[in-house]
This record gives structure tokens, sequence and C-alpha cells, in this order.
């Protein structure tokens, strides 16, 4: 890892984040560490997903700071983030359903290129050379993500499993220093679930990144993360190695709590 | 690739023998698929590939073929000069209009668009612009002759003339479209937030976009105004525009080939409807139109694209088979987006978007 180690790669200082009245987050704070994987959890409407699109700059905060790499993101367009080296999953998949799972892939490449509209319409040289280059990459990718199959199928006509991904290598595609997944157990069945939690681990050692892990299956996250952040109503209540949070009280009851209701969270968890 | 290359010579070589075939006003004719089909893929560039729905191309069409006029007339141009400068304003239009386009979508573009149509002519009719643009009366120009002393018709050399702009326009067309570019102006189309993170700066894109989609209805508009060496306003009524739109749904809105079907059916259909019935055309083309659409709804290049992907559909019954794919609604929403979803027309594609599981 060449990155200066001397700060963490993102830094969560405060957050704040309101809709009207509610508060969504109430100031949270926590370190995503080079080269970690790291899980933050939390029950329904507890601001996980409200934390995810701050940093991916879907919401703006109204309070607060994310720093990735030391550099703020407070007011960064949203198409630089794949460039600072941000890369995203989507909670329900947003794949570009007509075009082909190649051209899905190749799109996480947009970034890492340059060429415009003349060079591409006369098909220069640069073309070519990046060409190539994505090329290369796509199919590292499409043997890491065993999707050889259907490289030329539409994505919006494979399993939805599949779709995941086609997501993730598109999201890998970019070059990601961190790669941000919402939820991606959701949906899945238990054998792809541990098949997740391989590709993740392969990823991380292969690709040389770190992984936010926004995820309500709570085993999924134990199993795979260095570190767990657990979120409940906007405030963190635990931060700490899964064994850590595990048998933080707080995290006992927010998920396994005191009412029947919560109690079906968790089983759903 | 050494096949597409020999079907491209074999399809150009076919375009040439028109020529030899026919002359006069069916020559003119195949001239006007010409520039119809390029008028339309430049539609095609900005509603099937971008997701970007334009009401007002007649407009672009008339302001490359009264840049073509006034030059010829006014400035004494020659005809050929005339198009890449036309080229050059019309890009500059369009990435003046495609600006408010950023704020708008879906069918508020579609109106701001067709608004533009509406206005297009009426300037061009101002008294303040009469000097050049003939004001109501329009313009006549001279029909350009064969060059170099080549053995051919006024209306020869002007097809074949037409034809090689058209041939290097689809080219670079092709190369944008399938290349880094065209990749980015459909995943706007697809799914614009995820464009996005995936660092694609929506607004120069789209901006661009439109540029380039009225470059080439403009050039079509010059190429048009040669053709019929006469440019006067009601000849880009908002008609126009509809009738560019047409040519676009029959082709099948994302498909470059299908942007040639639709400029056949553009020029041939309205005739075919007068031969059908003097007193009603209007109804008979309507009837055509309808069960053009009722038979192919996503146009000629979304009937063939659909051929292909029956083929893909039953390579992912096989996938299914060979490994186990999570729950069985999931293998259902495989096959039920496969029956519904729409490569060529971005209209089935949202529509098919809300079949999520």
């Amino acid at each position: 890892m060449a990155q200066d180690q001397s700060q963490p790669l993102l830094r969560i200082s405060g957050v704040q984040m309101r809709f009207g009245g509610v508060i969504a987050l109430g100031g949270v704070s926590f370190d995503v560490g080079h080269g970690q994987i790291c899980g933050l959890i939390g029950p329904n409407g507890s601001g996980k997903t409200t934390l995810f699109n701050c940093i991916s700059g879907i919401y703006r905060y109204s309070q607060g700071d994310i720093q990735f790499e030391g550099r703020s993101l407070t007011n960064l367009p949203r198409h630089q983030m794949a460039g600072i080296g941000l890369g995203r999953t989507f909670q329900n998949v947003a794949l570009f359903r007509n075009m082909s799972v190649r051209d899905n892939i190749l799109v996480g490449a947009h970034n890492t290129a340059a060429s415009g509209y003349i060079a591409n319409a006369l098909r220069l040289p640069v073309v070519r050379r990046e060409q190539n280059d994505a090329d290369r990459r796509l199919h590292e990718l499409l043997d890491l993500l065993d999707l050889r199959q259907v490289t030329d199928t539409p994505a919006g006509a494979i399993p939805f499993g599949w779709q995941k991904r086609v997501e993730l290598a598109r999201a890998l595609m970019t070059r990601p220093k961190l790669l941000m997944l919402d939820e991606p157990a959701g949906g899945l069945n238990h054998s792809e679930v541990d098949e997740l939690a391989d590709l993740m681990r392969r990823i991380r050692r292969q690709l040389n990144l770190s992984i936010l892990l926004v995820e309500h299956h709570m085993n999924l996250v134990m199993r795979v993360s260095d570190k767990v952040v657990a979120l409940e109503f906007g405030l963190k209540i635990a931060d700490g190695t899964p064994d850590e949070v595990r048998a933080e009280p707080e995290v006992i009851r927010a998920y396994l709590g005191d009412t029947q209701e919560e109690d079906e969270h968790a089983g759903a968890a | 690739m050494r096949n597409s290359w020999v079907t491209w010579v074999f399809v150009l070589l076919l375009a040439i023998v028109p020529t030899a075939v026919f002359s006069g006003y069916h020559l003119f004719q195949l001239t006007m698929v010409v520039v119809y089909a390029v008028a339309i893929l430049g539609m095609a560039i900005l509603v099937g590939f971008n997701g970007q729905i334009s009401l007002g191309h007649g407009a672009f069409y008339a302001i490359g073929a009264y840049t073509t006029a006034i030059l010829m007339t006014t400035f004494d141009v020659p005809y050929w000069v005339t198009i890449p400068i036309s080229a050059v304003v019309c890009a500059g239009f369009g990435f003046v209009i495609g600006l408010p386009a950023l704020r708008l979508a879906g069918h508020y573009l579609a109106l701001t668009t067709f608004a533009l149509a509406v206005a297009v002519p009426q300037v061009l009719k101002h008294r303040w612009f009469e000097d050049w643009t003939g004001g109501v009366q329009g313009l006549v120009i001279d029909k350009p002759d064969a060059p170099f002393g080549l053995p051919l018709s006024s209306d020869q050399w002007l097809y074949l003339f037409s034809l090689g702009v058209a041939v290097v326009m689809y080219v670079l067309a092709w190369n944008l479209v399938r290349g880094r570019i065209g990749r980015a102006m459909r995943a706007i189309r697809d799914h614009a937030t995820a464009a996005e993170a995936m660092g694609i700066n929506l607004a120069m894109v789209k901006t661009r976009t439109f540029a380039v989609s009225a470059m080439y209805t403009g050039v079509a508009g010059s190429l048009g105004a040669i053709a019929v060496a006469f440019v006067a306003p009601d000849s880009f009524s908002v008609f126009l525009s509809i009738t560019l739109f047409v040519g676009l749904c029959a082709g099948g809105a994302a498909s470059i080939p299908g942007t040639i079907v639709g400029a056949v059916f553009i020029e041939f259909v309205p005739n075919l409807a007068d031969k059908v019935s003097k007193a009603a055309p209007g109804a008979v083309y309507g009837v055509i139109l309808i069960a053009m659409l009722f038979l192919l709804p996503m146009g000629a290049g979304g009937f063939l694209s659909g051929l292909w992907r029956k083929a893909v559909g039953s390579r992912m019954a096989a996938i299914g088979e060979t490994r186990p794919v999570a729950a069985g609604h999931e293998v259902g929403v495989g096959v039920d987006l496969a029956g519904s979803l729409s490569t060529a027309d971005p209209v089935h594609a949202r529509r098919g978007e809300s079949v999520k599981p």
C-alpha cells in the first residue's frame, strides 16, 4: 500500500443531517482505515443509508465534515467522486438495463480515460489505447466475478444475483480506493451470501482497497468486517471489532430489544 | 471484423447502383431518403442513445438549410463549403438550446423543443432578417453540376454527393456511439444517478450530445436545401419536426441502421398513402403508421435486436440449469424482463425498470 498511512482513508466527523424537523443523523463520527473492511449496521431508520448518501454526495449534510484522504468532500461534485477513488454500488441495483454486461462494466472505466467527442468520432489512436486498457481490466473483472457467460447479454435480462455482481464489477472498474457497498446481500440466498463474503475478502486482498459495507445481514457483517460501527436513531452506539460490538449492551438492546417488534427486526436481519 | 467490412462495402456499392438505374424525380426521392436518414441519425443520437426527447429537430434542419442558402446566395460560397460551416453553426445552436434542456426532462423537454419548432418558421419570415432570408418568398439556389467534367447529370451528382457526406456522418456516428462517449450517453439514458457515480459529468455529456445531434440534423438541412434548390419558411413547419420524429420511431430510436428504414418510411409512405386514397391520404398514412407500430413496436431496429434477444434468452435459461439462481422469483424477473425490455426504445425501457424485484 503506497498511500499515506498517517491519516485514515475516510474520516467522518460530526455529520448532521436533517429532513425538515427530523434529525436523521445527529453528529456521527468514525474513521475507515486503509485496507479495512468497515461494516455499518443498525436497525431500519437508524441512518445507515442516509450516511451512505452523505458520503456519496447524494445528500448535502448540514453540519460536520467528511474527508477522503484528508480532502473534504463537502463541495465535491458527484461526478468527481469516482475520480478521487470512491466507488459505490446501489441498494436496489442501478444497472444500465438496456446495455450489455460488457458495456455496463466499461462505463466504470469512464473516469480512467479522457478521450472526448472528436477523438472518439475519429477513433484516434488514443481511443484505441484507452479501449485496450479498459478491455484488459474488463477481462480480469469478468473472471474475478464469474461473469463470462453473460458478457453480451443486456444487464436487465440476467438474474438479480448476477446483476449484483455486474454492479460490483462496474464499481471496481473505476479503480476505487474505497468501495462503498449499500446492502450487497439484499435479495441474495444463503449460498450467495457465503460467496459474497469470500468475494469481498478476495477483492480487498487482490485489488488492495478498503470497503465500507452498509448491511442488514448481521452474520455477513460480523464475518467479514475488521471494524463495525453501529447506529441507532442517527447516533453512533458502538464502534470497534465485531466481537466488541457484539458484546456492547446498547447494540444488544437495539437489535434484540425488549419489544416484540424489534425482535422481528433482528429475526429479519 | 472483416465480415462487417465486406458487408459495408457491399451496402455502399448497392447504394451507388440507383445512380445508374434511376433518374429525375425517383433519384431525387432517393437523395431525400439519404438527407432524412442523416437528419434522423441526429435525432437517434439525442433521443435514442441519450434519452433526451426532442420534438423540435425541424428547427435545426431549417437552420442548416438557411445557413447553406444564405451563404450560397448572399456570399457566393460554393455549395460544398457551406456544409462544414452549417455543421458548426448548428452545433452552436444545439449547444445553446441544450443548456435549458439540462433542467428539463421527458415531456417537458419535448414541449420546449416543440416550441422551438413552432417559432423558427416565424423568425425566418420576420422582416429583420428579410434581406438575408428572402422573407416569405424564401431563396432560390443554383443546382450544382457534377465537378471535374464527370459525365453525370445534376441529379446523379447530388445523389452521390449527399451519399458521400452521409457515409462520412454515419462512420463518425458509429465510432462515437460505440466508444467511451457513446457508453456515457447510453448510461445517462438508462440511469443518470448511477452514471454520475461512475464519473460521468451529466451536464457536459448532455449539452455536447445536443450539439452533435443538432449538427447532424443541420447538415441534413444543408444537403436538403441543395437538393431541393430552394428554401422557404413554410417548408420547415412544425410538421417537419413531427415527420422526423415519426421516422425515428419507425426506425427504432437507438438503432443506427434503423435510421435508414425511418428515412425510407417518411419519404415513401406519404406518396404511397396518396396513391391509395387521393381523398384522405392523411388517414391512410395514419393507418400505415399504426400498423407499423403495432407490428414492430420498437421500430425496425428494435425488431432486429429483439430477434437477437430471443437467442440470448434461451442462453439465460441454460445458465439457470448449470447454476442455481437464488429464489424462484428472480428467475421469473429475468424472463419477464427479457420479454418486456427494449434496447431500442427508452420509453419502454423505463417501463421495464418498474418491474424490479
